[in-house]
């Protein structure tokens, strides 16, 4: 990641997309969220969503692994280069997740992430607060999860 | 099994208490190294150098045990027809290794849907705590659940 100074309000991150799977929908459910309509082809069916499909926290959580992923490989980038990479503490939280449209089997999510706010930490001196605007559009271009994070990035140290 | 839960069955104000439920070193590590893999969730030694002062579980993991807690207490015996989102999720403390965590799910507010006469809307708050009462994690939803008298008045 880029150091806080470096962030842009309205940059965006396209972190990368990735393919639900049955198997993966079913055993994500059968530790997390084991309604049937997560579980079993024939009572998804049945219910008000006519097929199975993945938790929205499955689909939620692996905005997550992208974003890490995508970080990894940026800071790898920067490393070749000779540049500094800044740390990222903790998030504080989210807030206005919304599961917009079912996540079916086989659908394949395209996740970014937008830089929609940037503001010095009060409490950790030497870190901001970066705010991101996440979400998923399917292979049909239908938004499917959008949330806001926000999450400590390291500022640029001084000079000594 | 206790009466299936409708969305009459909600009362603004009533608080149930789900858990307790321990959670492992093993399971934390797992979890980051598969949806969230920083060090700060992965390793002693690493995490004790970030903000956490030392391995504490990835703040999805927790709101995934939530909901996995949720669900055993009473969304599977319940009407739900699941949730659009989720208003809030604050991160206040860290949740440790060998932590024993219940749920405090408070009941906010109750509305009909006006477009679907068949569903009520409950919003709750859901606080995670631990073994002495500490709210590490709060997260406010709305769900959606099926009424036992469509279209009738509340």
């Amino acid at each position: 990641m880029k150091y806080f100074e470096d962030i842009q309000v309205g940059e965006i991150f396209a972190i990368g997309r990735h393919t639900f799977t049955a198997d993966e929908i079913k055993a994500f459910a059968a530790r997390f969220d084991p309604q049937p309509f997560h579980m079993d082809e024939a009572a998804a069916q049945e219910s008000h969503f006519g097929a199975l499909c993945a938790s929205g926290w499955h689909t939620a959580v692996t905005w997550m692994r992208l974003m890490v992923a995508y970080r990894r490989r940026t800071a790898e980038e920067a490393h070749a280069r000779g540049e500094p990479v800044a740390r990222v503490g903790p998030a504080l939280g989210f807030r206005e997740l919304k599961w917009l449209k079912p996540v079916y089997v086989g659908d394949t999510v395209d996740y970014q992430s937008e830089v929609v706010a940037a503001r010095p930490s009060e409490s950790r001196p030497g870190f901001g607060l970066m705010s991101v605007r996440a979400s998923g559009v399917n292979q049909n271009g239908e938004p499917v999860l959008s949330f806001i994070s926000t999450a400590f990035v390291e500022r640029r140290p001084e000079q000594p | 099994m206790s009466t299936k839960l409708y969305w009459e069955d909600f009362q603004p104000g009533a608080v149930a208490v789900y858990g307790p439920r321990l959670v492992t070193r093993e399971e934390i590590v797992a979890f980051a190294a598969e949806f969230d893999p920083q060090p700060m969730h992965l390793d002693e030694t690493a995490a004790s150098a970030t903000m956490l002062g030392g391995l504490a579980a990835s703040g999805w993991h927790t709101c995934c045990l939530l909901m996995r807690m949720l669900t055993d207490g009473f969304v599977l015996n319940s009407s739900s027809m699941g949730a659009p989102g989720v208003e809030e999720v604050r991160w206040l403390k860290p949740l440790r290794p060998g932590t024993r965590i219940r749920v405090r799910s408070t009941v906010l507010e109750m509305r009909a849907s006006k477009s679907r006469p068949e569903m009520g809307l409950v919003k709750m708050q859901h606080e995670v705590l631990d073994e002495a009462d500490a709210v590490l994690t709060t997260l406010t939803s709305t769900a959606m659940m099926g009424r036992r008298q469509p279209g009738a008045a509340p």
